[in-house]
């Protein structure tokens, strides 16, 4: 059974331009010890969807079901929701600055995590747990460093002690929303490493949401592409990068500079993304994808597609790579013919 | 002055030699000290040292990008060009000209033609007022248009970096993020001018929009034979943009080379460092490569170590790198347009993995490095800092 299996996850805000529709209908499940990747552009509700689950989205209408460990925890007490987070689900946010308590030393900010969830441990035992899970992120002179303000850290520290307060409790499921973005790449290399190696050692799964599609090929195993507020495509790693099926994939990976190899034009996708006021039926890619067809006023089911197994996209186009490659060819011409045309585009 | 007389010889010969002319900015041994409010009497004044003695110069119709961590002074850099900042000491010539102690009335013609973009569009621009009376701004500031001549000159600037001119009348916030940077590059764009210096100009946007804005950019130059200087943290898109890379570390440049070039000889092991840590788009190469990861954080501007400034992270260093300061030259037989400041530069296809420092521990940062397990531990015996799992989950 799944670690934890989100079915058709709806979650909207009443505001005073209206309801904002955030996520509309996403289902995903993720075992124990794998890495899910959750990639999407601001505003496609890949963050609100996993606060949902934690129940962190007060008033917000959400319906569905997120059953982690076999309990929905969208219908959960907030008792019991307050055992579950930090215990056995952890989370770390983008910014490690706003997630510490400025007043607290970071040891203290460990300890009581690890004493709210278990009073069996005394004082001693938990600053002694905290001092090694610094140590085990990578804090230098953790003894030392324990007693320390979050100030007194540096912006990577910060982050490397809230993961080292998120596992504390070992729990079996790390959600972690962009914990990188705010970080220079070599800092980012260290984090990553560290959450990659905290993993390794105590099989925890994770859920990492991101912007970064190179941060998705680095730590992955299975990926979802979100955009709208709904699925668009869910594939393992590998297939998303060289078989993926969706046109919104296809258009993200076009949009982003070759790592080495020429330097060619980009080819970003053309317009903005939708307003999630009133989002129209259909496919909410379709005023801006290249492939767009009458159909698609119709939202596709995310369906199987292409060879590998478990590899889902929500597109109407065919699904085998050879009527595929025709539509390609076709709109490929089309836009040739356009931009030789009079200048406009 | 912290400079010393191996950065005195260093305003990049090859420049001077080769370009002539052809060099529309060059920035000579430029210093930018901040000071940090004293303690008293007692303390000795203490200064942040955020750019310090940097050499470049560049070419005319070019992009030169700059790449380097939070706090190494790119930014400030940037801003003392464009006499945003008054500098501490050194030399910037813009077009023949030596603009470092203009005065600010006699700056004002020389701000048309070095113009400058920021990260953050909505902080950059006033959101109380239209989007044209914004874009507006040089021209009314300038006294170079008004009235409906004004209007006619904003919209089509605002047609040119793909805004619906009818849009005119709106305020900023009714405009999405990629729009926003396109106003940013409409006001820059007012009077044509020769150097746009963008700080950070796609950082904040989406991937789809940020492709967006970098080609408008690229037309931009194409059209108008604009020079950039193109501040990112982002590995990739510098290298798409530029001609040439120039990399900085606390303050100093530690090498300069042509794009392509800096990626696939990189000289310095900074440099190195860096590029590996980049996430690459793509599973293999991911797979494949290995990942020099930098133990510590950078240290203080404040007091930045002896010698080279990268030696207490650096695999390769030396006792010579402790003491001595190297010079920003071209290394092991590279063209004069690829210098870089080490005393042990990487040769093609070296692995930094395999190196370790030759110096002291005292003088290296104080820690192991990013693994997190010491040599021959296994999993297990740290695995006792955490509970087991279902464990005390109960309050």
């Amino acid at each position: 059974m799944a670690l934890l299996e989100v079915e058709d996850l709806r979650v909207s805000f009443n505001t005073a331009d209206g309801v904002v529709r955030a996520v509309r209908g996403v289902s995903y499940h993720i075992d124990a010890g794998q890495t899910l990747g959750i990639v999407g552009e601001s505003g496609s509700g890949k963050s609100v969807s996993t606060q949902t689950i934690m129940g962190l989205t007060p008033g917000a209408r959400t319906s569905g079901r997120a059953l982690f460990e076999g309990q929905d925890l969208l219908t959960a007490s907030p008792d019991q929701m307050r055992a579950i987070r930090g215990a056995k689900i952890g989370m770390i946010f983008q910014d490690p600055l706003s997630s510490l308590h400025p007043y607290y030393r970071v040891g203290w900010q460990i300890v009581e995590m690890i004493r709210l969830h278990d009073r069996e441990t005394s004082k001693d035992q938990a600053m002694k747990r905290a001092v090694e899970l610094l140590r085990l992120v990578g804090i230098p002179q953790p003894d030392r460093r324990v007693n320390d303000y979050p100030h007194q850290f540096s912006g990577g520290m910060r982050q490397r002690a809230m993961i080292a307060m998120a596992m504390a409790l070992n729990p079996a499921l790390l959600i972690a929303d962009e914990p990188t973005t705010a970080l220079d790449v070599t800092v980012q290399a260290q984090v990553l490493r560290v959450i990659r190696r905290m993993q390794e050692m105590f099989g925890t799964a994770v859920i990492l949401i991101t912007h970064d599609l190179g941060v998705i090929a680095e730590v992955a195993d299975e990926v979802l592409v979100m955009y709208g507020g709904k699925v668009m495509e869910r594939t393992d790693r590998r297939t998303l990068f060289y078989a993926s099926h969706h046109p919104y994939t296809e258009g993200l990976l076009q949009s982003m500079p070759a790592y080495g190899g020429e330097r060619e034009r980009l080819r970003p996708i053309a317009g903005q993304p939708p307003s999630l006021l009133a989002p129209p039926p259909g496919c909410p890619f379709a005023p801006r994808c290249v492939y767009v067809m009458d159909k698609c006023k119709e939202m596709p089911p995310l369906d199987p597609a292409g060879d590998e197994p478990g590899h889902l996209s929500a597109c109407w186009l065919p699904h085998n790579e050879a009527d595929r490659e025709a539509i390609r060819r076709r709109v490929a011409h089309v836009e040739l013919v356009r931009s030789a045309g009079p200048a406009g585009a | 002055m912290a400079t010393g007389p191996a950065s005195e010889t260093n305003p990049a010969p090859a420049a001077a030699a080769a370009d002539g002319d052809d060099v529309l900015l060059r920035v000579e041994n430029l210093v930018k000290y901040f000071p940090i409010k004293g303690t008293g009497l007692v303390h000795e004044k203490e200064y942040v040292r955020a750019v310090d003695g940097v050499s470049l110069s560049i070419r005319r119709g070019r992009t030169f990008g700059i790449v380097g961590e939070t706090g190494c002074g790119k930014s400030t850099l940037a801003r003392c060009v464009a006499r945003l900042h008054d500098v501490t000491s050194g030399r910037i010539v813009f077009d023949g000209q030596d603009i470092t102690q203009l005065s600010q009335r006699r700056m004002r013609p020389l701000r048309r033609e070095i113009q400058m973009i920021f990260q953050d569009p909505i902080g950059s621009l006033n959101p109380r007022r239209r989007v044209g009376s914004i874009i507006g701004d040089p021209f009314a500031i300038h006294h170079l248009a008004s009235g409906s001549e004004r209007k006619r000159r904003v919209q089509e600037l605002m047609e040119r970096v793909g805004l619906n001119p009818e849009h005119y009348n709106r305020f900023p916030a009714e405009f999405s993020g990629g729009q926003r940077q396109r106003i940013g590059v409409a006001r820059a764009l007012a009077f044509q001018p020769k150097l746009i210096i963008c700080d950070e100009p796609v950082s904040a946007l989406d991937v789809s929009i940020q492709a967006q804005v970098i080609n408008l950019l690229a037309d931009l130059q194409a059209d108008f034979g604009l020079t950039y200087v193109f501040i990112a943290h982002d590995l990739s898109v510098v290298r798409h943009v530029s001609n040439s890379i120039g990399v900085m570390y606390l303050g100093k440049v530690t090498e300069i080379a042509p794009a392509d070039e800096l990626f696939t000889v990189p000289r310095h092991p900074y440099t190195g460092a860096l590029l590996s840590a980049v996430p690459v788009p793509n599973p293999d190469l991911s797979d494949q490569r290995q990942q020099i990861i930098l133990a510590g954080d950078v240290p203080s501007p404040i007091l930045p170590p002896s010698g080279c400034r990268f030696h207490p992270r650096c695999p390769k260093a030396a006792p010579v790198c402790v003491a001595e300061d190297p010079p920003l030259e071209p290394r092991l037989g590279d063209g004069p347009e690829h210098p870089a400041a080490c005393h042990l530069p990487m040769a093609e296809g070296e692995n930094l993995a395999d190196f370790r420092p030759s110096i002291s521990e005292r003088e290296r940062v104080v820690e192991v490095d990013g693994s997190l397990l010491p040599d021959g531990a296994e999993p297990q015996d740290i695995a006792g800092a955490l509970p087991a799992r279902g464990e005390g989950g109960t309050p």
